[in-house]
């Protein structure tokens, strides 16, 4: 209802958004991307394994000839690294797992990162508590935080179709972003993995799920402190759900007991939907087209307007180990 | 305070309790159960889905998901509204600001929203509030009584559920609307007016007007700048003439995307034919905002432009609005012409109307009358 006016933005914002979109740097087109499916051959996770499993999928993914090095190409000493979780789902193997953070953070801390210094957020302290972590802001220790408690910009950040104020967290707290999503199907958008985990940093992501999620999704993570900030994404695939999401529905996940890491989002969702779509046709169920929820957003980061990373399999250097 | 005074300073009411919600940043403050009821227009569907059916957009939501609007959750299988009573902006108003200029002519408004849309206009000139959710305003709670009795003691003829979307806090217009009833006050709804049959029968039970923003006269345009569908709309102006509401229309002329002699005579020809000639139409003037910050005004002659058009096809009230001083600002007489009511801006300054018939020639005009401002 736009005729009774209550206020606007300035034409600075606009264009100090427009600005540093156009700075940002567009990944290689033609550069491979690496994508390591890191799976525990003897599918019984605990903290010790998981830990080591966590190893593999970083130094696949970063390079470097130990793991610690990996880090340390993604995180310098003096950096607030933030993880942006996917609580939606709240308690169960949907929302990233609590175990999985504290490996991150583990591993974080040993390559120079202080506590004070890694931020664990998501939409909602409600969202955060419901899968398992405590709200905190206790300064010198691991701060875990909503978008409810830190506050938005007030600012539009704008790309495409998307039109948003984005989380404080992402944009005032944070020098580099780890996303850490989950595996799973997406009764909307196909699927929900890297890219998606991001409509977590925008205060108004119910825009954005009309038409599979496309152009929102490659749209909303286009918004240059996304892109610029984010470095690594890390999707726990220990329990994916392949049917039912993105709400927590035991019978339709299934034990993988792996992590699948990337920088480059386009081409982990790539290889996360081909993982889903396989267990769905093993399980009977109709493939994502034929569902009528092909993520196509995917192909969309991936077109010469976004180029977020790719989706051509050609161009996907997938490890399993 | 009476109600010339109040016009004059135009009362901007401070949020009226301590009971809200928090702020946005820094305080979220514990969900306050009074703002959340179950939601009247939804269907359950399997593994705990349901249907959305209060807008044509009938979105499907998984547990703990919101809907297109993101006021209105599914939790476990039921879906709630989370803004009942939940007002994030309330001010008294003059009717004319809605624009309603054949409802009480000169009369305060009390003016009320909550977060909330089921669209998504690039041009929205409340998108602080319309497209935020509930948790991130600062809200009061003022549940349907209370807000009657508000109504009151401003002085107000009627409550207008305004700003935002009317339709995505649908259960607490109803009831509201009954309030208002009970003591004496009446409703009208400003909306877009993309919603289904059923909830806008029942809001036209209780409603006394509603005023439709009608963005376009094109699917292009629905489709692209407002993420919504035109036959939808023109479905919901067709139903309120059949409930038999008052209703008036805003066509707001946006430089480029809308202003096309072709639209404005598709426009005006499908309102004659399927409303009747006597339906008031206001041209308005867009002001670049939120994601249109690329067009310009719309110049005064466009919109003269789609008046003369109008009028040329035989509506009687046609209207340019958000052009202060606009000899088109007044009513005139379609029989005799002359000016009926003068406004300037938002303020009456002469009103020559008899129990809704023109003072000079007795033709009787169109609207809902009673309890005018008399000069």
């Amino acid at each position: 209802m736009p005729t009774e006016r209550k206020s606007g933005t300035t034409r600075r914002g606009l264009l100090r958004a427009c600005l540093a979109g156009a700075l940002a740097r567009p990944a290689p087109a033609q550069a491979k991307s690496t994508v390591v499916i890191a799976r525990d051959p003897d599918n019984a996770i605990d903290s010790a394994r998981l830990l080591r499993l966590l190893d593999r999928a970083v130094q696949g993914a970063c390079g470097g000839d130990s793991p610690l090095e990996a880090w340390k190409r993604i995180v310098k000493p003096g950096e607030v690294v933030g993880l942006k979780v996917n609580c939606l789902a709240g308690r169960g193997s949907a929302s990233t797992s609590p175990v999985l953070v504290e490996a991150v953070c583990e591993r974080l801390q040993q390559a120079g990162i202080r506590p004070g210094d890694l931020v664990v957020w998501d939409r909602l302290d409600s969202d955060l508590e419901s899968a398992g972590f405590r709200p905190s802001t206790h300064s010198g220790r691991i701060r875990y935080i909503g978008n409810d408690q830190a506050g938005y910009e007030s600012d539009l950040a704008t790309f495409g179709e998307a039109g948003s104020l984005l989380s404080t967290t992402l944009t005032r707290t944070c020098d580099a972003v780890i996303g850490l999503p989950v595996l799973k199907d997406h009764g909307i958008a196909g699927v929900t993995m890297a890219l998606k985990n991001f409509f977590g940093a925008v205060h108004n992501p119910n825009k954005y799920h009309s038409n599979a999620g496309d152009p929102y999704v490659a749209d909303v993570y286009m918004l240059p402190p996304i892109r610029r900030k984010v470095r690594l994404h890390i999707c726990d695939a220990l329990a994916p759900q392949y049917e039912g999401g993105p709400s927590f529905m035991p019978h339709w996940s299934w034990p993988f007991h792996g992590l699948i890491a990337s920088r480059d989002p386009v081409a982990l969702d790539y290889t996360g939907w081909q993982i889903i779509e396989r267990k769905r046709a093993d399980k009977g169920v109709p493939s994502l087209r034929a569902a009528r929820r092909e993520p196509v957003y995917i192909a969309r980061a991936a077109d010469a307007r976004h180029r977020l990373g790719t989706n051509d399999p050609g161009l996907i250097d997938r490890m399993e180990i | 305070m009476d109600r010339r005074e109040a016009l004059k300073t135009m009362v901007t009411l401070p949020l009226l309790t301590a009971a809200g919600a928090g702020a946005a940043a820094g305080a979220p403050a514990a969900e306050d159960a009074r703002f959340v009821v179950e939601a009247r227009f939804y269907e359950k569907m399997p593994a705990k889905r349901i249907r959305c059916k209060l807008c044509p957009r009938e979105c499907v939501i998984d547990d703990h998901e919101r809907g297109y609007c993101g006021v209105r959750e599914n939790r476990g299988g039921t879906y709630y509204s989370l803004v009942y009573a939940r007002v994030c902006s309330a001010h008294v108003d003059p009717i004319e600001k809605k624009p309603l200029f054949h409802f009480a002519p000169g009369s305060l408004a009390f003016s009320i929203a909550t977060a909330g849309c089921n669209v998504n206009c690039k041009m929205c000139q409340n998108w602080e509030i319309s497209q935020a959710r509930p948790e991130q305003l600062d809200s009061t709670c003022i549940p349907p009584q209370k807000l009657a009795a508000l109504a009151r003691e401003s002085h107000s003829v009627s409550i207008a559920y305004t700003y935002s979307e009317p339709v995505v806090f649908c259960e607490y217009v109803l009831d509201a609307a009954d309030a208002g009833r009970a003591a004496g006050v009446r409703s009208v709804v400003v909306s877009g007016g993309y919603i289904q049959d059923e909830p806008l029968k029942e809001m036209c039970r209780r409603v006394d007007a509603i005023k439709i923003d009608l963005k376009a006269f094109s699917q292009k345009f629905y489709r692209e700048i407002v993420n919504g569908d035109l036959p939808s709309v023109l479905k919901t102006l067709a139903a309120i003439r059949k409930y038999g509401v008052w209703s008036e229309i805003v066509y707001l002329a946006i430089p480029t995307l809308n202003d096309s002699d072709d639209e404005f005579k598709g426009l005006v020809r499908w309102v004659k034919t399927e409303l009747g000639p006597d339906v008031p139409l206001h041209f308005t003037r867009f002001h670049p905002d939120y994601l249109l910050k690329n067009l310009p005004p719309t110049p005064v002659p466009t919109l003269e432009r789609a008046k003369a058009i109008a009028d040329a096809e035989g509506l009687h009230y046609v209207y340019i609005g958000n052009v202060p001083g606009h000899p088109a600002e007044n009513t005139y007489c379609p029989k005799c012409r002359r000016v009926l009511v003068e406004r300037a801006g938002f303020t009456i300054a002469a009103l020559h109307l008899d129990r809704g018939k023109c003072h000079f020639c007795q033709q009787p005009i169109p609207g809902m009358w009673e309890g005018m401002l008399h000069l």
